[in-house]
């Protein structure tokens, strides 16, 4: 990490079947990757709210990453088609907050996907760095400018 | 009842029965020509004559087939005078007949190696039963006796094909010494029924025990070619059938169980090598896929295991093409698993069998498991020509004079850097295993994933090989993934261990992990039934909200997640957890 | 005179709807008048700033607050009556809520003065003038509202009592209200005067929800004609009951329109917007990226759909980014 370089803090949601534990791959595989993402484990990705992202988004997140198992191959069948529906509007809905809708990512990392958890990893961090800190004012309230 | 007494036993018989039933009965063995149990007694052939002692000192000879049984007699089957006769029985068909083989074989075993008689060299013993049989049983009586005498002859009207022949074969079937030329008697083409054990390499009659290891190991009649179903005729099953278990009026019937432990072991299908078309199956003569080749060399196969070309001769070479469709992105990615060895099982046996020269292409060998590197390793030193390339196309153009007529198998040899052309007599193909046509009906009934090669995918690739990611539902077998018959067998125990652990238990186990709806706050606005994976929640009518049938629901979340009220929670997964975790992050 | 209570109106950023609500009270009007006496009321009562200033504190017992709070005025007035009243209740769904003035606040305050006052196309502003809080002419100091960076909901700026919901709260709704502060009757301090359970509880079409929806198109009532009894979701229609609270009486529902949400997310739902957002697309059939890439692009504006009157008090909706 350079001095001074701006580290983004990015929120994850794996989902527990396939994403969470093609994290740990990564892990017990000591594959190299960088510590911008925290992960939240839930049990499948169809589980993640959009409520979710925006409130990370609102509380200091650069950015938000769920991941989920390969579409058909959901761990409940289905859930993770839930995901893939609600994040197009979702972006768009943020494009409407003037949120780069590349800061929220949806991306299909199954278990045995170590390695892949890593590149997707190492990517996101690199763009959501170029974006630069959202700087979310969730706290600032209704204040007096002048002009 | 009746009770007689045949070579000093007695043996009690119904009211009715000839003596050739009573010995049978007895277990003395008479020999006959002309019986047979699907027609009635004729008497023609005089050979199962036997000797019945009088009380008064006398004795007669009398053909046991017909003579009825009574109360008190005496039966010699075997005495001088009955054998004497015998003899001479057999000279005068060995005197009409004197080359047919059955004839001789019988004749031989009387000790009767000459006849004193005139010698014709008929085919035909006049016994009587192809008549018999298409008269009695059948009904169309296209077979009769023709003229009298020592003109008698069995045939159809005017020597002319029937045309009330219904081309069944019973004629041909039941005629002992197999003089029967049903393209004389039919204009009908016959179409033999395809054995489908055998792959259609040879045929089936309408009762037959589908395999030798079927379950239950018995008969079926097939309903579609049962002349007893179709035509009202024959029936002969069920007069030959001692146990009465033949019951022709039974119907399909559909059973419902319920049960809490479903066991998937709906098994693999053979890749369809006729899709690769330079391959030439079903196309060319002498190509055959491994399921296939696998009964025509098997001991209980169409051809009682010898391996023969379809011109009914053992092939002086032959070649065997591993990776068919297998490991090809055209087709199936994934290695079949089985093949290699199979394939050199083969190998083998058409060493064994006909020391014909042997030729597999092979990509890589992969012979994993006990014993199986040594036996690729025995076929090297039996000769076996192991060709490493895969083979490009089986041709039946020649280009040189030793490729006249037969099949080409060109390919590149990797190993010696250069294109060969191969010929031989056959081709064997080692097909990709596959899954069923039906996976996909069977993984929406079951909800089941399919995962690579759309095999059904297991719960944990390493710690749950044979459960399925559903509670109660176990994957066993090919269906899973290309296994071996070992490995069939030992997912076979596991998956019936894990039923019966799951069963035994008494109590079924839940993650705590489950979601749940306030009733004083649902809308029921039915938002979360429609996105259950598992129809785990219900419509309560009644209160009109929503319900989650804990015992059903896994534990997934998405209801929680797509609930507008915010009113369904996850236990473990509360949104105030995730968001304590957030700020725990952010802060 | 003494003895009849007091109550106190004001409105902020709004468009006099909660104003006529109070007048649609109709004949139980007078009992209203019977029953209090109207210390303030700027749309109909003639009571100038000095007067509330001198209001003892208590004097009068509620201030029904509606409209948004945008203006440094506004602010003003209602920490005034805050000050003034033992009981002040967010009227409305621009008090409660933030209301249709919030929509402004996924654009910035620049954006929303150049859009007025240097872009529109009938502005003739060659010098690019824009209004300024304080500004000299000829002599005079002229003083204008500051107008804020985004609008509020009321207990954004004030402590709150109660909420009506509702744009504008139904009548039965406000006699309600009005009879349980007469009778000293109320729930605990900040609640919503409405019932808990969504729209769908008590809407007449429930009964026509199928147990599976599944919407595969939006309809859009700009080109098609709602059927007059289906669940308007079950058509296509977007309809926002499943994320709002019940009370209105389904008036919209009943005019063969579906519902928009002005009564504000039940509780337990943080964001009104994104939980529509998530009940909607859940149920959509996409099953791939490109099918629910075109469900999203086919709903043109959901900030505005979802957040129509609730985009203030929503989690993005009520700040923006700090360089902004």
């Amino acid at each position: 990490m350079a001095e001074g370089q701006f580290e983004p803090r990015i929120v994850g949601f794996l989902c527990q079947w396939c994403s969470y534990t093609g994290a740990d791959l990564a892990g017990t595989s000591r594959t190299e990757y960088p510590p911008n993402v925290t992960s939240i484990r839930v049990m499948c990705s169809g589980r993640v709210d959009p409520t979710f992202v925006i409130k990370a988004l609102a509380e200091g997140a650069d950015g938000v990453l769920i991941a989920g198992c390969h579409p058909g191959d959901c761990h409940y069948q289905v859930g993770n088609y839930k995901a893939m529906r609600r994040y197009p509007m979702l972006l768009n809905l943020l494009d409407q907050f003037g949120i780069e809708r590349e800061r929220v990512r949806l991306e299909w990392v199954s278990a045995s996907e170590g390695n892949l958890f890593a590149e997707v990893v190492k990517e996101f961090t690199e763009t959501v760095r170029a974006l630069g800190p959202l700087n979310w004012d969730a706290k600032a309230p209704a204040e007096v400018v002048a002009g | 009842m009746i009770s007689l007494t045949i070579d000093g036993k007695t043996v009690e018989v119904e009211e009715g029965s000839t003596i050739l039933q009573a010995a049978e009965k007895a277990g003395i063995q008479i020999p006959t020509l002309c019986y047979h149990k699907a027609v009635l007694p004729y008497g023609a052939c005089r050979l199962c004559l036997v000797e019945l002692k009088w009380s008064d000192g006398t004795s007669s000879i009398q053909a046991s087939c017909t003579y009825p049984a009574q109360e008190g007699l005496v039966v010699e089957t075997a005495s001088e005078r009955v054998l004497k006769t015998r003899k001479v029985m057999m000279e005068l068909l060995l005197a009409r007949c004197p080359n047919v083989k059955k004839v001789r074989e019988m004749a031989a075993e009387m000790g009767v190696k000459e006849t004193r008689f005139p010698k014709k060299d008929e085919d035909c013993i006049l016994c009587g039963l192809c008549a018999r049989v298409c008269n009695e049983r059948m009904g169309p009586g296209a077979v009769n006796f023709a003229n009298r005498g020592t003109e008698k002859t069995v045939s159809t009207p005017y020597d002319r094909q029937s045309p009330v022949c219904m081309a069944c074969g019973a004629c041909q079937l039941v005629c002992p010494v197999d003089c029967v030329d049903l393209s004389k008697i039919t204009p009908h083409t016959l179409r033999p029924i395809p054995s489908e054990f055998d792959e259609g390499l040879g045929t089936r009659p309408s009762i037959y025990t589908p395999f030798a290891q079927a379950v239950p190991n018995v008969p079926v009649i097939d309903s579609t070619t049962c002349l007893r179903l179709q035509a009202g005729t024959c029936g002969a099953c069920e007069a030959i059938c001692d146990a009465n278990a033949i019951v022709f009026d039974q119907e399909d019937t559909i059973q419902e169980l319920d049960v809490g432990t479903v066991i998937v072991a709906t098994g693999f299908e053979l890749f369809d090598a006729g899709r690769i078309a330079r391959y030439g199956y079903g196309r060319l003569k002498n190509v055959l896929n491994s399921l296939e080749f696998e009964r025509l060399s098997h001991a209980s196969g169409p051809t009682g295991g010898e391996i023969l070309t379809a011109e009914g001769k053992p092939p002086k070479s032959v070649a065997i093409i591993h990776c068919v469709g297998s490991r090809d992105e055209n087709y199936q990615e994934y290695c079949s698993r089985v093949c290699c060895m199979y394939s050199l099982k083969f190998a083998h046996l058409v060493k064994e069998k006909t020391g014909a020269e042997v030729y597999n292409f092979y990509i890589d060998m992969r012979t994993p498991g006990k014993g199986y590197e040594e036996f690729y390793r025995r076929l090297l030193h039996e000769g076996v020509h192991f060709i490493r390339g895969k083979a490009a196309e089986v041709t039946d153009v020649a280009e040189s004079a030793e490729e006249e007529g037969k099949l080409v198998v060109v390919g590149e040899d990797t190993l010696l850097g250069t294109t060969r052309r191969v010929p031989v007599d056959m081709v064997v193909l080692s097909a990709a295993l596959t899954p069923t046509k039906d996976v996909d009906d069977i993984a929406r009934t079951f909800s089941l994933s399919c995962a690579q090669g759309n095999f059904f995918l297991e719960r944990h690739p390493k710690l749950a090989p044979v459960e399925a990611a559903s509670d109660g539902l176990f994957l066993a077998g090919a269906c899973q993934g290309p296994k071996d018959i070992p490995d069939s067998v030992a997912q076979g125990a596991a998956a019936a261990a894990c039923a019966l652990s799951l069963m035994d238990k008494g109590v079924v186990v839940l993650a705590p992990i489950t979601a749940e709806i306030d009733p004083d706050l649902c809308s029921g606005c039915k938002m979360c039934i429609a996105s259950c994976p598992y129809e785990a929640i219900e419509f309560d009518e009644e209160k009109g909200v929503s319900v989650v049938q804990e015992e059903l629901c896994k534990g997934c979340g998405t209801c929680v997640a797509t609930c507008p009220s915010g009113v369904a929670k996850q236990k473990g997964f509360e949104d105030v957890q995730v968001f304590a975790e957030m700020e725990g992050m952010l802060t | 005179m003494a003895d009849k209570p007091k109550v106190a109106f004001y409105w902020c950023a709004s468009c006099g709807g909660c104003e006529e609500a109070v007048v649609d009270l109709a004949e139980d009007i007078l009992k209203v008048v019977e029953a209090v006496d109207i210390a303030l009321w700027p749309v109909a009562l003639d009571f100038k700033l000095k007067d509330v200033q001198a209001w003892e504190p208590g004097e009068v017992t509620v201030a029904f607050i509606n409209g948004a709070v945008r203006l440094s005025e506004q602010e003003k007035w209602v920490k005034l009556l805050r000050e003034k009243c033992p009981l002040v209740v967010a009227f409305g769904s621009c008090s409660h809520l933030g209301g249709i003035p919030g929509l402004a606040n996924d654009k910035t305050r620049q954006q929303i003065l150049a859009n007025k006052y240097l872009r529109a196309p009938t502005v003739d502003n060659p010098n690019g003038t824009l209004p300024q809080p304080e500004t000299e002419i000829d002599g005079y100091e002229l003083e204008l509202p500051v107008f804020y960076k985004r609008a509020n909901a009321l207990d954004q700026v004030i402590d709150v009592d109660y909420y009506l919901p509702g744009c504008a709260p139904p009548p039965d709704l406000i006699m309600g209200a009005v009879q349980a502060i007469l009778k000293g009757e109320l729930p605990p301090k900040g609640s919503v005067l409405a019932p808990e359970k969504s729209l769908c509880d008590s809407c007449p079409r429930k009964d026509s929800k199928p147990d599976k929806l599944s919407i595969e198109k939006f309809k859009r009532l700009a080109t098609s004609i709602p059927d007059p009894e289906e669940c308007f979701l079950a058509q296509g229609y977007l309809c926002m009951g499943p994320a709002t609270r019940s009370g209105c009486g389904e008036r919209c529902i009943n005019g063969n329109m579906p519902c928009r949400g002005c009564f504000g997310p039940p509780p337990g739902t943080l964001d009104q917007g994104a939980k529509m957002l998530s009940t909607i697309c859940s149920v959509g059939e996409a099953e791939t990226a490109e099918a629910a890439a075109a469900y999203a692009d086919s709903l043109d504006d959901p900030l505005g759909t979802f957040y129509r009157f609730s985009l203030p008090v929503s989690v993005l909706g009520h700040s923006r980014r700090k360089e902004e």
